[in-house]
Order: structure tokens, then sequence, then C-alpha cells
């Protein structure tokens, strides 16, 4: 059986938009099974960098290694890689369809069979609390709970490396903690490489092994949470923390 | 009126506009699709051109289909004037860029909003647009119903192209005109009744289809 | 290749009624396609004429007999005069009947008749309102009536469509000596109808117009207009019939066109065409001729 996660090694990332560098060189080596959080000023290129390691665009400028694999954009393994792993956006977007058959999405697209799909399915949903909801149209589902869907409708991908990218920044603290404590459990059941980007430093706390700071275009600081939090390495770090944290 | 002309009249109609609608739905939807999803050279013009033939007169698709299949034109050995076949092809000239603008507009709405979770869930291209077809299966539908309600209430080009020949190619817009201009208009209202049943039994069997989200 | 077929698609129900949807739509389009297909128009004949001879009612009545007693389909377009001739000049009938001697003059001479009948005649009439403000009631002059409409100003309603009608009226307008101009002048006003429309709003708007008796005889029971000119010459209406040269357009069904003309100069048809009657009235006399 085939390992349930996989590490992640990127070194050089660079990102330019309509000449703006975004990303000035990012490296740094996520290792298997590890929630790794990535924060900083808003703007600064986190949700580039997931959309980079998740091969939805192409670098300017470095490499990417998936379990020492390297690929890239426009390579033909690129979509087998993506099928390996798998996003949750801010903003949920629901096919037009129930719960189960947006779940259900991913498998179909992996040819999988009807009987199976079912059994996932529903553990899935199960497993985000959202079982009743399977025969009702996701579009009326209330904002948590597409999101919550959303995370059942990855989950159930059995993917390798999950990416959420300020999954819960819309939501209010029920759900986040709803969300918070799924992410937790589905790391503890199935040793899921997380990548979590966020603007909530207490949720990075609270969910993070380590944490990375991305400002201008760079990883300042790359340190195990606790690190982080409690005796950060960098100035720029120990400035951020505090103009952030005081309110 | 005898009834028996009457009905001939409508199932007549319903074929002619029937069959167009279909036909310019099966060229007018893959080529609609095909605009909204695929970038390629020349896609912006295209779109271009297919939006500004929605106000393509349909009179003048009558006017351009009679030429072509008048026997002084090059396509006047098929024998089409004057017969319901050549009315359905000026039917399909008018309902297919309809369907086709409409379908491209349902379709790039729908690409902006779920190309990207799509992709993430693992889709590759021809994935994706079936669920791109998916996802705007209401507006491909609504294109459908709006290239049917121009075809059944469309009279110039039928007219033009028909001849209006009694019993043959006779429709019921076509009808109207004539029993208007011999001043028959109690039988001009009854033609005009029909027609406006039939344009309202259409669009409400597909508005409680679409209400019941099955499609 | 690229694997359109092989990569699995999602929404697997939907797939599935997209897959019927579409099969049905296709045996729908055959079916129509099938049943629009009727049968071969060689054993028909096509007949360009126009939308006066049509509304006498008399082609509805007498064709049917023809069809019977010769076993030939005919279907007939009714057009305007100089739409019915070039209808002919096209290829696009086999035969034409209309009722412009001048037009059809030009026709045959430039080729595309093969040969000319004369079937039968009606007339022109000026009708007008019960009132008749011009004072034209019985005269037997169109030219003398519409120029005393023009000097009173009396309104007049005008086909206004180039049909036949319509330029006899402009050409009697030039012997009186007058250009209409229908935007500048509001007593003329041109319906741009048929006949019947026409008749209808000179009825409503009390005003004069020239029409053919057929047509008239066929509504002067729902009209309000009188026969004020009748039995004026150059008012007469003839009508012919003109089969269409095979030697320009070869696919033309000369067989039935030919046929078809010579039943209606026939003793059969010219006595139909006596017998038909319109509220009890005869609206064409037979004078067939046949010159074909």
């Amino acid at each position: 059986m085939t390992a349930p996660a996989e590490s992640i090694v990127f070194e050089g990332l660079r990102k330019s938009y309509g000449g703006r560098e975004v990303l000035a060189g990012v490296s740094a080596a996520i290792r298997a099974g590890e929630i790794f959080a990535i924060v900083g000023p808003s703007g600064a290129g986190k949700t580039t960098i997931l959309r980079l390691l998740d091969l939805l665009e192409g670098v300017g400028g470095g490499r990417i290694a998936y379990d020492g694999r390297e690929v890239h954009f426009g390579d033909p393994e690129a979509l087998a890689q993506r099928r390996r792993m798998a996003m949750i956006m801010q903003n949920p977007v629901m096919f037009s369809a129930t719960s189960f058959d947006n779940v259900a999405y991913g498998l179909w697209l992996r040819g999988l069979d009807e009987a199976e799909i079912r059994g996932r399915v529903f553990a899935a949903l199960d497993f985000v609390g959202l079982l009743e909801a399977a025969g009702q149209r996701s579009d009326r589902l209330s904002g948590g709970e597409q999101q919550r869907l959303a995370f059942a409708r990855a989950a159930v991908l059995r993917p390798k490396v999950l990416f959420l990218d300020e999954f819960t920044a819309n939501l209010d603290p029920a759900n986040v903690r709803a969300l918070e404590e799924a992410t937790l459990r589905h790391r503890a059941e199935t040793g899921c490489t997380t990548v979590i980007v966020t603007h909530n430093l207490l949720q990075a706390k609270r969910l993070a092994d380590r944490v990375a700071f991305l400002l201008d275009g760079r990883f300042v600081e790359v340190s195990p949470t606790h690190t982080f939090f409690e005796d950060p390495a960098r100035p720029e770090t120990r400035a951020f923390l505090s103009g952030e944290l005081a309110f | 009126m005898a009834s028996a002309e009457i009905l001939q009249i409508v199932l007549l109609s319903l074929l002619v506009s029937g069959t167009a609608t279909l036909i310019g739905a099966g060229i007018g939807i893959p080529a609609g699709a095909l605009v909204a999803l695929k970038d390629f050279r020349g896609r912006r013009f295209v779109r271009t051109v297919a939006f500004t033939f929605y106000g393509f007169p349909p009179v003048l698709a009558g006017l351009l289909v009679f030429l072509l299949l008048s026997n002084a034109g090059p396509l006047g050995f098929l024998g089409w004037l004057f017969t319901p076949i050549g009315m359905i092809v000026a039917q399909v000239v008018i309902v297919t860029p309809i369907v086709m603008g409409v379908t491209i507009s349902a379709v790039m709405v729908v690409e902006r909003r779920t190309r990207e979770t799509a992709l993430t869930l693992g889709a590759d291209e021809s994935q994706w647009r079936a669920t791109a077809l998916h996802e705007a299966r209401v507006g491909v539908l609504a294109a459908v119903m709006l290239g049917f309600g121009r075809a059944i209430s469309e009279v110039g080009a039928v007219l033009i192209v028909g001849g209006n020949i009694a019993g043959y190619t006779r429709v019921l817009t076509t009808a109207i005109v004539l029993e208007t201009s011999r001043a028959n208009y109690a039988e001009a209202m009854i033609f005009g009744g029909i027609l406006f049943v039939i344009a309202f039994a259409v669009f409400t069997v597909l508005h409680r289809l679409q209400a019941r989200g099955i499609l | 290749m690229r694997p359109w077929h092989r990569a699995p698609l999602p929404w697997p129900r939907f797939m599935t009624a997209l897959r019927a949807a579409f099969v049905v739509a296709l045996l729908l389009i055959l079916a129509g396609l099938a049943v629009t297909w009727s049968a071969p128009s060689s054993a028909n004949v096509t007949v360009a004429t126009t939308t006066s001879a049509r509304d006498s009612g008399l082609l509805d009545y007498l064709l049917p007999f023809f069809s019977e007693e010769t076993g030939i389909g005919v279907r007939y377009v009714a057009v305007g005069t100089g739409q019915a001739l070039d209808m002919g000049r096209r290829g696009d009938a086999d035969v034409v009947i209309v009722h412009s001697p001048i037009e059809e003059a030009v026709f045959l001479a430039e080729g595309h008749g093969l040969c000319r009948s004369v079937v039968m005649q009606n007339e022109f009439l000026v009708v007008g309102p019960p009132s008749d403000p011009a004072g034209i009631r019985g005269l037997d002059n169109a030219t003398v009536a519409l120029g005393r409409i023009l000097a009173v100003r009396a309104p007049f309603v005008s086909r206004g469509d180039n049909s036949g009608t319509h330029l006899l009226e402009r050409r009697i307008w030039s012997w009186v000596g007058y250009q209409p101009t229908p935007v500048a002048e509001p007593w003329y006003r041109e319906a741009g109808q048929g006949m019947a429309a026409t008749l209808q709003i000179a009825s409503e708007l009390e005003g004069y117009t020239l029409t053919d008796s057929g047509t008239y005889a066929v509504y002067r029971t729902s009209l309000r207009l009188e026969i004020d000119v009748k039995n004026d010459p150059p008012l007469q209406n003839y009508y012919s019939v003109i089969p269409v040269n095979p030697v320009i357009h070869p696919g033309t069904n000369v067989d039935g066109a030919v046929a078809l003309a010579k039943w209606l100069v026939s003793p059969r048809g010219q006595a139909l065409i006596a017998g038909y009657e319109v509220n009890g009235q005869p609206i064409f006399h037979p004078i067939g001729q046949d010159g074909c």
C-alpha cells in the first residue's frame, strides 16, 4: 500500500503578475504528514504559493518536488500529481447538484464503481456531520455547511496533500471550530500532509506543526509552532506578531 | 374553416419549427460550448460574430435562403423552394445563432465560477467540459426554448421560402397573414390563439422542469 | 487521438439522460425530415399567380377539378404580378397566371414564356363611399373620375404594393397628369397591402379606391363602398396563362404546365369559370383562346 501522504520540497519559487513580483524566491521542505501553516500580511502571496504547489499555475522560476519527484505545471505527470492532491478555497463553489453528488464528483472523475462511491461518500458526509443533507441541493446549504461539504468533497478523494486556503475566513465561530476539528481529525486518521494559508494567527497556532512567515515575497522564518509564537527567530516575525496580536 | 385544415396547419408548424430547433440546437450547442470553453485563435472574433447574428432579422434570412434555393440560385437543383424542407432550412439559419449565442453566455458564466473547483478536484479537459455542460444545463435549455420560440412565431422567412401554399407550406403565422389580408379576422384570431397556446405550453413545461431542478 | 471517450465523466445520470436526449432528438430530426419530404415535385405543377387571382377564390374552386380530371397535382404561390413573372424567369414556377398584358408581352419577348393563352376577363372598378364627395357615380371613364377625385382631394386609398392593380392605378393617374406623392398629400394613402385589406381601409376612411371586380364581389357585403365607375375599356382585366419556357430552365414541368394551360381554355374549364359565382354573381367572363 502506498504511503498515505507526500512531502513537498520546493526551492526558489518565483512568480510575477503583470510585472509585479509576488514571490521572489520561496523555499521550504514540507514533511509528509505535517500540518504546515503559511502566514503573513494580506496580499503577500500566500495563496499564490498554494496555487503553484497545487499545480494550478506554472512557476516563474524555481522547482517543486513531491516525494522526491520533480513535477512542472505543463508536464504530462502534472494531472496525475494534481489528482493526488486537493484544495479547499475560501469561498466554496458547489456544483448545482445534491450534496451526495457534489462529494461523489471527484470519485466519478477517477472512475470508481458506484458501490465504492456510495460507501466513501456516505463516510465522508458522516465525517463532517452532513449525512442528513445527502439528498439536498448543495446550493441551499448555509455558508458553513457548504464549506464542510467542500471539506468532505476533498477528503473523500484520500489525497496525499490537502491545501486549505483561508478556508474558515468567512465563517462563524461554531463552523470555524467544526472545520478546524475536522482538519485535525483528518490528519490524525489519514496522516495527510496539510498546507494551510491563514490570516488568523490563532488558527495557525491551533492547527499547525510548523509555521512559515511570508514577507516581501520570501519566507522570512519557518519554525515549529511553539517556537514561532513564543520565541521567534527573526525581528520581522516579532514585529508582525505584536502588530497582529495586539487588538 | 375545416378543422382538418386547421390541424394540418398546426402540425406543419410544429414539424417545421420543431425540426429546425432540434437541428439548430445540434449545431449551436456544441459550437457555443466550444467557443465558450476552448481558447483558440480568433475566439473573440467568433464570439462577436455569434452575438451579432442574434439580431439578424429572420426575414432577411428568409430572403437569403430564397435566393439560394431558387432555381436561378446555386442550390436550385435541390428543388427545396416552396417546400417544407426549404422552410426548415430557413428556420435553422435563424435558430442556430440564437441557440449558439445564449449557450456561449450560459457556459461562460459557469466557466468563471466552477472551472477552478473542477480542476482542483482532478478534472482533465474533457471532464471539465462535461462538468461545464452539466452546470450550464438550465441556460442551455433556455437557449433551446428561445430558439423554438423564435422559430414558431417567425413569419417572414417561412412566407418567402414556403410560399404559403395551401395544405403544403402554410403554417400558423403565414395563415394569420393570409386571413388578415383577406380581412377574415375571426380565422386569423383562431390561428393566433392556437399559436399562443403552443408557445405558452412549451414554456410552461420547460419552466416546470427547471423549477424542479431536474434540468 | 485525444482520449475523449476514455476519461470517465462525472454526473453519470445527467450524461445518460443527455445521450438519450441526443438519440431521441436525432430520431425526431430524421422523422421530421422524412415526413416533410413529400411526393416528388415532378408530379406537381407549380403555378405563380397574383393575390387578386387567389383572393377571388377561383383557383381554390377550379384547380381541384383539374387535378381530379387529369391526375396532375397543382400548387400555387400567390404573390404580386412582378414577383409572379419573376418566379417564371427564375424557373421557380412551371406556369404563370397573371393579368398584366404589357408585362406579359415583355416576358414572352424575353423568351421566358413558351406560349400564352388568354383565359378569362373581369374588370377594374372605381369604388367609393356612398356619399360620393367627388361626384363620380355612374361614370364610365376612370380617367375623368380620378381627375375629379384629384380636384376635390377626396380621400383615395392605393394598393401601394407594385401589384398589377397598383400599376394600373398609377397609369391612370399619369393620364390625368398627376404623380401621386402619398407622404406629401394626406388625401392619397398607400395601403401597401392586398386588395381585401385595401378595400377595408377605403371603407373605414370613406375613401375611393381602384379594385378588381372579383375581390370586390367577394367582400361587397362587408364594405360600405359603392361602384362608381365600370365598363371603362382601359379597365378591362385580362387573365392569361403562360407556361414557362423549358429551354431556359430544363427542370420545368412543361407537360403539366401545358396541360393546365389547355384545360383552362377547354370547354370544360371555361364552363367552370363561367359558373363560378360569389354572392350570387359570376365574376369572370370566359374568353379562352388557346395560344399553346
